[in-house]
């Protein structure tokens, strides 16, 4: 159904990487910064922007799977409710089970792994579409979560848990490393790997790439179960970050995922989309929250900012695929 | 698959096996059967103001998934709804307060629900947005919207004639519970019988043939995702006047408590099949499904698990049965 856009042959009067929506996004981004910074004399230093690649790495994590996701044409709701499952299930394994902390990690990121199969193998074997299996295990993770813990908290963790969330390695904040060995990692997979190139070819054309004998199914649900597991990776960071464990953990991050990929250029028809994207789109949204919170907008307001963003990146983003298709 | 279908009504000794293993009758014996199972462990259930508050309090559910059904039909889907309800109830008990005649804040809900959904419908037929997109976009923008305008707050001293749900009927029947059994059978009337009825599981079923037949797709998508928000608004209303105060936040979860709803009537999420008789009874069984939790002694923060549990149940069912049909 979709077509693959040919070529241009004739020669163009500004190179083709400045018209390529990362680095039209990354000039936004830029004069965003340039902008901010004017209006707050605080924004534009190293502190504050270091902090805000604390707070992104979260929703960060999971926007690297979400990526290869949404390429297959796919889409993963489930992931902010896996958040709240995978910390529930480390601080009960940790503080109920008397799990060791490091085990009770390892327990956690499993069950994220676990989480995002069973999405996957429903998906790849019987079929159910990713927004309806995913909408179901939306609720049913975050049910999972709400009846393990019954609403109640866990914290108190020894002091060197924190580290992750809140100490700094050479300089940086030490969960900023997590996600930029993660970013290098998914986009030299993406770019330059059969693996990355099938994600594409699913997306553009699944029959066609069925045919071509990729192995659909079982990247499919690969990629579901690196979503889930770099939930829980994501769930780890984030209780680490509060210092305590509740099961409303992660409500609302689909919302700033999704936006996140859509907003870096990734259509959400699937065949299109890049990690550079993804991590310019990651900067923008986080920027958004810290620049609105600094000139006095509170945060209810913020994610009416985002879901208004999502809206429009992706109504410009198909517009421009329709006139680059001729339709 | 229509064609399925088609051929199944025409053998007719086998019909009433048929009606009998249907979506609709297999939720009117899970929903009695529950009743009398749980009955049994704790007679308290059954006494008949648990049964009435079980009804009355989630008639809401029942009158927005007869919208919601519409829509999955449709081949979309709406996450906004819960949002929609919660912005739709402040607005009404708002303007209720503040001594607008009550008819016009009735109205208002009313009229604004059909408002911001056919929006919605017209991005999603005319821009071509996948309906996740925008209905996820809207859902934040609502949420967002509603506790930066009002901070949350409660809305008390709402005048005594706003309270819909304190009508009753005939004596007997509250009015939230009469209009839910009401729009049930007029939207199940309407969607059986009429042309644009019908259209809506044509655009949902094959959208191709659709337009062959000359049925406008992006303009049934509209008027569907219209009519879903009048069933907002009135759910709105209904969960707005069922107690005496309204807190201006967007109920949590609510959407999925209405998408299950439908789609555990036997909506498929395919498109193209499903009633609003199934959606209604399945409203009913995951509301009788949460006061009994509380009668056999689970807590009810498991209820959220339940509700994924039955979603996962019924779409796997729903097509392997579709696959079991379509190799015979």
């Amino acid at each position: 159904m979709s077509e693959i856009p040919l070529p241009h042959t004739a020669k163009r009067l500004v190179p083709w990487w400045l018209l390529r929506h990362e680095t039209m996004l990354a000039v936004i981004l830029l004069i965003a910064l340039i902008v901010l910074g004017g209006l707050n004399s605080r924004f534009l230093t190293l502190d504050n922007l270091l902090n805000q690649g604390r707070l992104t790495t979260e929703v960060g994590l999971i926007a690297l799977p979400m990526t290869f996701i949404i390429i297959t044409g796919g889409i993963d709701l489930s992931v902010g409710s896996i958040v709240g499952l995978c910390a529930i299930l480390l601080g009960y394994s940790w503080k109920v089970f008397g799990l060791p902390l490091p085990l009770a990690i390892c327990f956690s990121l499993l069950v994220g792994a676990a989480a995002g199969f069973l999405n996957g193998i429903v998906i790849t074997r019987v079929k159910v579409p990713p927004l309806i299996m995913t909408i179901a295990t939306l609720a049913l993770y975050r049910g999972l979560a709400e009846g393990i813990s019954q609403a109640r908290s866990v914290r108190g963790y020894p002091e060197w848990f924190y580290f992750i969330g809140q100490e700094n390695l050479f300089g940086v904040p030490a969960q900023l490393w997590l996600l930029l060995i993660a970013i290098v990692v998914t986009a030299i997979v993406l770019d330059r790997t059969t693996f990355g190139r099938t994600l594409y070819a699913i997306g553009n054309n699944e029959t066609a790439a069925r045919f071509s004998g990729l192995p659909v199914d079982r990247v499919k649900l690969i990629i579901y179960t690196l979503s889930g597991l770099m939930a829980g990776l994501s769930a780890c960071v984030l209780v680490s970050r509060v210092t305590t464990t509740r099961s409303d953990m992660g409500i609302g991050y689909e919302l700033d995922v999704i936006a996140a990929v859509v907003l870096g250029g990734t259509s959400i028809f699937g065949g299109v989309g890049t990690i550079w994207g993804t991590v310019v789109g990651l900067a923008m949204i986080q920027l958004l929250k810290n620049g609105l919170a600094l000139t006095g907008v509170k945060g209810d307001a913020t994610i009416v900012v985002i879901g208004t963003v999502l809206i429009l990146s992706t109504l410009v983003a198909s517009s421009l695929q329709r006139r680059r298709e001729g339709v | 698959m229509t064609a399925v279908t088609l051929a199944s009504a025409e053998v007719s000794p086998r019909r009433w096996l048929k009606a009998l293993a249907s979506q609709e009758a297999l939720l009117a014996i899970a929903v009695i059967g529950l009743a009398i199972a749980v009955g049994l462990y704790n007679p308290r259930f059954l006494a008949a103001r648990n049964l009435s508050d079980v009804l009355l309090g989630n008639a809401y559910i029942a009158v927005a998934a007869v919208g919601m059904s519409m829509v999955i039909i449709s081949g979309n889907i709406d996450i906004s709804v819960g949002a929609l309800i919660g912005v739709l109830a402040t607005i009404s008990g708002t303007l209720a307060v503040n001594g607008a005649p009550i008819v016009v804040a009735w109205l208002a809900a009313l009229v604004a629900g059909i408002a911001v959904m056919a929006l919605q419908g017209a991005i999603i037929a005319y821009l071509r947005i996948p309906a996740i997109v925008v209905t996820l976009g809207m859902l934040s923008i609502l949420k967002g919207g509603l506790i930066s305008v009002t901070g949350g707050k409660w809305i008390t001293d709402l005048p005594d004639s706003f309270h819909l749900a304190d009508i009753e009927l005939f004596g007997e029947l509250p009015f939230p519970v009469f209009l839910m059994i009401l729009v049930t059978i007029l939207a199940a009337l309407w969607m059986r019988y009429s042309a644009s009825g019908r259209a809506i599981y044509a655009v949902g079923g094959n959208a191709e043939a659709a337009r062959l037949c000359g049925i406008s797709q992006p303009r049934t998508i509209v008027m569907v995702f219209a009519l879903h928000g009048l069933f907002a608004g009135a759910a709105a209303l209904l969960y707005a006047t069922q107690l005496r105060v309204i807190q201006s936040t967007v109920p949590p979860n609510l959407e999925l408590t209405i998408i299950t709803a439908s789609v555990v009537g036997g909506v498929s999420i395919l498109g193209g099949a499903g009633t609003v008789v199934g959606s209604t009874l399945a409203a009913v069984l995951i509301a009788e499904i949460a006061s009994a939790l509380v009668f056999i002694d689970i807590s009810p923060y498991w209820i959220r698990a339940v509700q994924g549990v039955l979603i996962l149940v019924t779409v796997i069912a729903d097509i392997l049965r579709r696959r079991r049909m379509a190799g015979a």
